[in-house]
């Protein structure tokens, strides 16, 4: 294979080049490549650009409390984000926590333990997952899965939990209406699934079976190859895949609408409802007008940042693991 | 959802239609409570006159933003522009077909119509003041219902709409802590409960929730055959909501009183009158740029206001009386002239 690349490569040189006429090929492709580069840059630069601009009036007005305020009031013109953010977060972070594991079995499943005949069905089916519009997602949600979700979760882990510390606040739904901050997680989780599994199963993959034989060989269980072998040759790209599902997460819009609950109030429990950026967003940009609209940009420009840093971070994150 | 094969049939119309050259095409923007009337409206003026009305529904404050910018014939909303408003901005402002808002509930063994409420009472539920079925202010009113010991949950529009705006005027007129607390607007600062998007959202959470009570149009409450409560209007009587509540609500009201017919018709006075009801309004330049195209958006309404009531029943909206449509045909022709000063509207 490689004598044979190299003779190709001897044999190409050898040919006496052709004279490139005044405007090759080359040169044409070369600028429409840059050009569609640098045309994804002017639009996200547009973009920023814009949010700020609509956005500057809330922050003139409110300062640094438009991000520590936990005050929506449209009637009186008082906007504060807290709410929001944390919103954001924590479904985030209850989608990470809930999908991470099941992705990792996914990939880890399909790529090492699972019979031939069952691997393409199943792959199919997760990356289908990733193609169902998030509309879907929020209507099965609010219709279907919220529920179902209050007469076999809410209610028997309320009553369950009802008095203890800490438990019985964050566990603990007073209208156990299926829809809330938990609710809008486990949609997220899903909906981050297929984009985390596909990934890590490719990177898995791309693994040399050579050393999964070799630890095979030495006697290795199961668990020993994956946990020892697999996992910190993939470590880096899984959490780059992760990130990717983190970044979804945090801007998913019409999903976390439906089932978010939509209330401005920060509450202890998981079961209460609570909104995010992008559902606020979602909920007032049609009928919103003057302070209200640049509030809404403002949140919108929190949101580019918290999506930023979410993605510096992974850099970060993964620039240290290549370093080890 | 019954509302969209008039939607489907209203494009198709359009797309087929997009042959005939000279028919006049009438391009408008704005509330998204009308828009199935509108849709349906076209969809027979097209049949009849060939011209087609292409309305897209984005919202009230979008119809307002569009209108402002000429960029459409006419713009809808239905919280109506005050009249200083009208006055800056050059337009002229109309109510055109009206719809009520309905509280509705889940309760066990409280059937649709049974439970009966004050307004006061109503806004104390939603302001959490009242936070129990059996609460002797609710048990007042409803004598032999049996009312559960149980928390109430509100349910609120968590979408800027022009139902909140009217459900939350209504409060607003009855209870003075609602004035001075959450108020009246297309959202709110809601105290307690939670939030669906969309009618189809509050019916979910309504249907869903036991013991909660919500907000919802009132064609979405009869079509989704969801339980509505009675309400107490001005004169203290006890209805329930229908064709004619919502009549008599409109005909008892001043409508002369406010520019541009920006009357709010909650708790207007009335022994039949629902508390609850609203017009939605159209506006248009009053010195167009193009003045035959607003003269053909008025000979589209003139067409609805004549031939269009029945549809408007068929979709539980609520025709205009026969008084208020003439006193807006006579502002056509008094407001809207073009640069000659000839009237836009001819009868």
């Amino acid at each position: 294979m490689v004598a044979l690349s190299q003779k190709l490569l001897v044999t190409s040189m050898d040919k006496p080049s052709r004279r490139s006429p005044p405007f090759s090929f080359d040169q044409v492709f070369r600028l429409a490549s840059l050009a569609s580069a640098l045309l994804v840059l002017t639009v996200l630069a547009g973009i920023i650009g814009a949010m700020i601009y609509g956005g500057l009036p809330a922050f003139r007005q409110f300062g640094l409390g438009f991000i520590t305020s936990s005050v929506w009031d449209v009637q009186r013109d008082q906007y504060g984000a807290w709410v929001a953010i944390v919103g954001t977060l924590t479904s985030a972070l209850i989608a990470v926590v809930i999908g991470v594991p099941l992705s990792l079995g996914i990939a880890i499943f399909l790529t090492q333990l699972c019979p031939p005949w069952l691997k393409r069905p199943v792959a199919t089916t997760i990356e289908l997952l990733a193609a169902v519009p998030s509309i879907i997602y929020g209507m099965w949600g609010l219709f279907v899965f919220a529920p179902l979700f209050a007469k076999f979760v809410q209610v028997p882990v309320s009553s369950i939990v009802e008095g203890l510390p800490v438990f019985g606040t964050i566990l603990y739904a007073r209208t156990p209406s299926g829809v809330g901050v938990l609710t809008a997680g486990i949609i997220l989780a899903i909906m981050i699934i297929p984009f985390i599994a596909s990934i890590t199963r490719d990177i898995l993959d791309q693994i040399p079976p050579v050393l999964r034989e070799s630890a095979y060989g030495i006697g290795c269980t199961t668990w020993e190859v994956v946990r020892h072998v697999l996992l910190p040759q993939a470590g880096v790209s899984i959490i780059g895949a992760i990130m990717l599902g983190l970044g979804r997460a945090l801007g998913e819009t019409m999903a976390v609408t439906f089932v978010i609950g939509n209330a401005n109030r920060l509450s202890p429990s998981l079961f209460d409802p609570g909104s995010t950026i992008a559902s606020r967003i979602a909920n007032e940009f049609n009928e919103a007008i003057g302070l209200q609209l640049n509030a809404l940009m403002a949140l919108g420009c929190i949101l580019f940042l918290v999506t930023f840093a979410v993605l510096i971070l992974a850099r970060l994150l993964v620039a240290r693991a290549r370093v080890k | 959802m019954k509302f969209l094969p008039y939607a489907v049939a209203a494009s198709l119309a359009v797309a087929a239609c997009s042959l005939a050259v000279s028919a006049a095409e009438i391009t408008g923007a704005g509330a998204t409570f009308p828009f199935p009337i509108y849709a349906r409206w076209a969809e027979s003026y097209n049949q009849e006159t060939k011209n087609r009305l292409n309305y897209q529904s984005i919202g009230s404050s979008g119809g307002i933003r569009q209108i402002r910018a000429k960029t459409v014939d006419f713009g809808a909303t239905d919280a109506p522009l005050k009249g200083e408003e009208l006055e800056k901005d050059g337009l002229v402002q109309f109510p055109v077909v009206m719809g009520g808002v309905v509280p509705v509930y889940n309760l066990q063994g409280v059937a649709s119509g049974q439970l009966k409420l004050t307004g006061a009472v109503l806004a104390d539920i939603f302001n959490g003041k009242i936070t129990k079925w059996n609460d002797a202010q609710i048990a007042q009113a409803n004598q032999g219902v049996k009312l559960p010991d149980a928390a109430i949950t509100p349910v609120y529009r968590s979408d800027g709409s022009g139902t909140t705006s009217v459900f939350t005027t209504y409060l607003a007129q009855v209870s003075e802590p609602w004035k001075s607390g959450p108020g009246a607007g297309a959202s709110v600062q809601w105290p307690i409960g939670q939030g669906g998007k969309g009618n189809e959202g509050v019916a979910a959470l309504v249907k869903q929730v036991p013991n909660s009570i919500g907000y919802v149009e009132y064609a979405y409450a009869k079509q989704n055959q969801i339980p509505v409560a009675q309400l107490q209007n001005k004169n203290g009587k006890f209805v329930g909501p229908e064709a004619k509540a919502f009549q008599a609500a409109a005909a008892g009201a001043d409508w002369k009183s406010a520019p541009g017919y920006g009357v709010s018709l909650t708790n207007q006075p009335g022994d039949e009158a629902w508390p609850i009801t609203a017009p939605t309004f159209i506006l248009v330049p009053k010195n167009p740029e193009k003045p035959e195209q607003v003269a053909e958006a008025l000979k589209f309404f003139d067409w609805s206001f004549t031939k269009g009531d029945q549809m408007a029943i068929e979709l539980d909206y609520v025709p205009l009386p026969g008084q208020v449509k003439d006193l807006v045909r006579a502002t056509w022709q008094s407001e809207l002239k073009d640069k000659s000063g000839q009237p836009l509207f001819k009868k």
